[in-house]
């Protein structure tokens, strides 16, 4: 779900020692609660920011993705954590298991610094259960020195021209895999008919063979390099491209694309409410919140923040500037539940394609 | 020396607890979650079911598992075509200079995994090394797609495991009674049939060890695949990584995983065997 997931086979490694952790029961602590993040998404001394402003004493564990925390989370029945940062659908199926304590508004009136539409996000419309902390979008990322033809469409990806072929990568990862011919057909990003899972599936195996590679973690250096001159990519990684070369461009494509949320989830089992809901608190804090914008170039759905960072990012980073009103255009990611299976059966089939 | 019973079961304890803990009980655990069903949101619903096993043997997965198979096969013959010669020469080298060629041979391991499979990335991308030097020798086409194929995964698997072969073939080697040479060309035979009937029988057992090893590696390898395939070259190392990582499919994971650890294990034991068998006929 997250782009974060990639940033490190470190980070691989970490999740799968996590998934042998998960039978284990959560350590023993001394702080006054506790917090998963992905390693990097917040300040390193968030921790100490936050005892001084608020005097409680967190302490901070990574995890590598969304699946590791959820099998830890599944395993323990949600104790062991008090705050956790998780992608949308995850926070949904948390709530769904009935393991989260509802965001309260006057614990955390810092939730009216968030945009109006970020308040009322599909998977939780008020804010019920989930703060948003991060919000962006997929699309194209390419070196418009080295493409001569106008990128505007999913179908530039999945069926490039000759030129183009064998220098595109595309993301591996199922979701987004199949996103991109869910789009191109005109479908929804969360559609589980088996005749579309299948049309798009052949569509896929098509493009597979016009393909560089497969690649979720190190496109925008193949964008760099010249090695990829058109990638799939994530608003956010984009940036970090466009950080390196200015001629690296992102669009929407005109089919339009998905919309992804990263949230912060107060866990019912927290033994420390008060600790948890000043926490989440502290980080809708507008000044708090930019430094996600300032420093990893994600788009944070707080209106103050947002403000705080000013327009001048959005000139060197295009896409930092993209409105609520433009994200709002974007289908939510939502969890697909019994249809999963046919996703995962449908991106194996194209991963072993020839 | 006489050593006790008590003796025998102090020194072996660590070990087999060790083994116990942290080998025996996880995988007993993976093989009673594979009998479970996935959670409509994940997790595990503690429901018996055979579906796990039915799928893993769909033809789908099972192509899979061929190919692994035959790209783990390949990496293991083409290093043990690579490694013989090697350990075979380092054996045969003066006394003074094995050591230092033995510490040359496993020298890449001072250097992290994921670190020696990116050089080849730097190596043969597009714009890479390879690519940049034909520029200078003069070719001027376009740049030669060198990586992100089945081959480029056996070379990646080669190289990263090739000095267990070496090692697993010297040790053999060097075992060897360096009367046995003299005796058989003393007796008139070549220095072919020297090998062919005497080096080659007795070394069985390394050749054997490091076949397995780097099949048993290369089979249930997944980063390799990932990086020198770019994603064209999925293997059930793979493929298992996703049913944890990415469909939040632990029985059908765990399903996959106990497969792959049964082929393990056939061909350890295989190994074992033939291993055992050629010490007690050297004894005997």
């Amino acid at each position: 779900m997250h782009n974060l997931l990639f940033r490190s086979y470190r980070g691989v490694i970490g999740a799968v020692l996590g998934l042998m952790l998960a039978f284990g029961s959560p350590q023993a602590h001394a702080a006054d609660f506790v917090v998963s993040n992905w390693d990097g998404y917040m300040p390193a001394d968030m921790m100490e920011q936050v005892k001084r402003a608020t005097g409680y004493e967190g302490e901070v564990s990574f995890h590598a993705t969304n699946e590791e925390i959820m099998g830890k989370l599944t395993a323990s029945k949600g104790a062991g954590y008090d705050v956790v940062f998780v992608s949308s659908p995850f926070a949904e199926i948390l709530n769904n298991l009935g393991l989260l304590a509802p965001m309260d508004p006057v614990k955390v009136p810092n939730l009216k610094n968030l945009y109006p539409e970020a308040r009322k996000l599909a998977y939780d419309p008020g804010n019920r259960f989930s703060a948003p902390y991060a919000w962006g979008t997929t699309g194209l990322c390419y070196r418009s020195d080295l493409v001569s033809e106008n990128i505007d469409s999913w179908n530039d990806l999945l069926q490039p021209s000759a030129d183009l072929s064998g220098k595109i990568t595309m993301l591996a990862t199922e979701r987004w895999l199949m996103a991109a011919g869910m789009l191109a057909r005109g479908y929804s990003v969360n559609d589980t008919d088996k005749k579309h899972i299948n049309e798009v599936r052949d569509l896929l195996i098509d493009a597979k063979r016009k393909l560089l590679a497969y690649d979720d973690a190190t496109f925008y250096s193949k964008l760099v390099s010249g090695e990829a001159v058109l990638t799939h990519a994530w608003d956010g990684w984009c940036n970090y491209g466009i950080a390196e070369n200015a001629n690296i461009k992102f669009i929407v494509p005109k089919e339009g694309s998905d919309l992804w949320v990263d949230t912060m989830v107060v866990m019912g089992k927290s033994k420390n409410k008060d600790a948890a809901y000043a926490f989440v608190n502290f980080v809708l804090d507008p000044k708090n919140h930019a430094w996600v914008a300032e420093n990893i170039l994600y788009k944070v759905p707080n209106k103050a923040a947002m403000e705080a960072v000013g327009a001048e990012l959005a000139k060197s980073f295009p896409n930092m500037g993209m409105t609520p009103g433009e994200l709002m255009k974007m289908e939510l990611m939502r969890d697909l539940g019994r249809g999963q299976k046919d996703y995962s059966r449908a991106s194996t089939e194209i991963m072993s394609a020839q | 020396m006489q050593v006790s019973r008590l003796q025998t079961s102090l020194l072996i304890g660590p070990g087999l607890g060790w083994l116990a803990l942290l080998m025996v009980l996880p995988c007993a655990l993976i093989f009673v979650l594979s009998f479970f069903e996935r959670g409509i949101y994940g997790g595990i619903d503690y429901v018996y079911t055979l579906e796990n096993f039915a799928r893993a043997a769909d033809p789908l997965y099972l192509g899979i598992f061929l190919k692994s198979g035959r790209i783990a096969g390949f990496a293991a013959l083409i290093a043990l075509f690579v490694a013989y010669p090697a350990a075979y020469a380092i054996s045969r080298a003066p006394r003074a200079w094995q050591a230092t060629l033995l510490f040359l041979a496993i020298l890449p391991f001072w250097s992290n995994y994921l670190i020696r499979t990116y050089a080849w990335i730097v190596l043969l991308n597009r714009e890479g090394l390879l690519n940049q030097g034909f520029k200078l020798l003069g070719y001027s086409g376009e740049p030669i797609n060198m990586l992100y194929s089945e081959s480029t995964v056996i070379l990646g698997l080669v190289y990263n495991y090739l000095p267990f072969v070496i090692l697993a073939i010297y040790s053999s080697i060097s075992r060897l009674d360096p009367q046995l040479w003299e005796a058989s060309e003393d007796l008139g035979a070549s220095r072919l049939q020297t090998f062919r009937r005497i080096i080659l029988p007795q070394t069985a057992p390394g050749i054997a060890a490091g076949l397995v090893f780097v099949f048993v590696l290369s089979i249930g390898n997944f980063v390799t695949p990932d990086l020198l395939g770019g994603g064209h070259v999925q293997m059930v190392g793979n493929l298992i990584y996703d049913q944890f990582l990415t469909a939040r499919d632990w029985p059908f994971g765990a399903a996959l995983s106990f497969v792959l650890i049964s082929i393990m294990m056939a061909l350890l034991f295989a190994q074992a065997v033939l291993t055992n068998r050629a010490q007690r006929g050297g004894n005997g």
